[in-house]
């Protein structure tokens, strides 16, 4: 199994598509040519943080600066940055698009990321954030728009769960 | 050293600058000196108030941005050293004010108590250039003008009294002060003629 060249192609460009100019992220293998093609195209602005929970306070001052900005995660980033999303996000009312690998679901061969692949929905409905599946390449930049539209009439944190379908070829 | 005396000497410095906080004594502090729009407030998510600041600092260069941090704070997101000084922006001061104390908590000690841990190292092992430390008023208010002279990434560790204000309160409810904040940004952006 190899990331998927052509959908990472097709998810950065739903990116820019979606009018997103600034990304901030925690580099992950599923990610990793999206955000190499970030890190190349001079229009788009990459912020790669240490920990992701760094990543929501980059994005709430992303926010206040009136730049459009989206987050890109392994979802044991979002596992660890849970208190920021609750203690800044959602109680400031502050948009947060996250689009989250999910490593450790359907198909996983590698036992470390079960455990995270199998609570994350669990938790993200747990937090009230609106989420999606991507699972087709043909679908996946109207949800990337759309997940940022409502991020931002929501003022709430939304997240587009990146799958394995959609991920390796 | 007090922080409120801190506070009070660089207020008049922080008219027109963005100013992150963080939650408890420092925030109250700086709203009793009189809360201005540009003012955020950051009441929880502890760690965060820097980010924040990167985020402001690198998404609006014409701006200044001062982070008002405290020990315990820093301590929970000590990336965020390596974080800042990855991508440096000029135009962001962070100020850690190290009472070595979770006051707001019940005044518990912080890992800084001891003298043992020294935040102004760490912040120039993660390879922040520009770091001063202040043991005085005089020191915390030499370092702050320097900073805001230098036009560089700066962080400056000042040494304070664990006190606080005697009381608590803000008439500002949290999203409030989010709105508030974002439309001041965003209103200045629009005068300056730069599209939002």
């Amino acid at each position: 199994m190899t990331v998927s060249y052509e959908n990472s192609k097709i998810i950065f460009d739903g990116i820019k598509a979606a009018g997103i100019r600034s990304v901030s992220a925690l580099p992950e293998t599923w990610l990793g040519l999206l955000l190499q093609r970030a890190e190349d195209d001079p229009d788009m602005q990459l912020v790669q943080v240490a920990k992701e929970e760094e990543a929501v306070g980059i994005a709430a001052g992303a926010y206040f600066a009136g730049t459009p900005h989206i987050l890109l995660m392994q979802n044991h980033g979002f596992l660890g940055a849970i208190n920021g999303i609750v203690s800044l996000a959602e109680l400031y009312s502050i948009p947060l698009c996250m689009l989250i690998a999910l490593r450790g679901h359907w198909g996983e061969p590698y036992p470390w990321h079960t455990r995270g692949g199998i609570v994350t929905e669990g938790v993200i409905r747990a937090l009230g954030i609106p989420f999606e599946y991507a699972r087709d390449p043909q679908k996946v930049a109207k949800q990337i728009r759309e997940a940022w539209t409502f991020s931002q009439s929501s003022l709430s944190p939304v997240a587009l769960l990146l799958t394995r379908d959609l991920m390796e070829d | 050293m007090e922080r409120a005396g801190c506070l009070e000497m660089i207020y008049p410095e922080l008219q027109d600058k963005l100013v992150v906080t963080i939650m408890g004594a420092c925030a109250q502090e700086l709203y009793n000196l009189g809360h201005r729009e540009n003012f955020f407030y950051l009441q929880h998510a502890m760690g965060l108030a820097s980010s924040i600041g990167l985020g402001l600092a690198m998404h609006l260069p014409g701006e200044r941005v001062i982070v008002l941090d405290g020990d315990g704070s820093v301590l929970m997101n000590l990336g965020t050293f390596a974080t800042l000084a990855r991508y440096r922006p000029k135009n962001l001061i962070h100020v850690v004010f190290d009472n070595g104390s979770l006051l707001s908590t019940g005044g518990f000690h912080s890992q800084t108590t001891s003298g043992v841990t020294d935040l102004a190292a760490i912040a120039r092992g993660a390879g922040i250039e520009h770091v001063a430390s202040a043991a005085s008023a005089v020191e915390f208010g030499e370092a702050f003008m320097a900073a805001l002279e230098r036009d560089e990434l700066s962080v400056i560790v000042a040494k304070v009294a664990a006190v606080g204000p005697e009381h608590y309160g803000m008439d500002l409810q949290l999203p409030e002060n989010a709105f508030r904040f974002r439309r001041w940004i965003l209103d200045r952006k629009r005068s300056a003629g730069v599209a939002s």
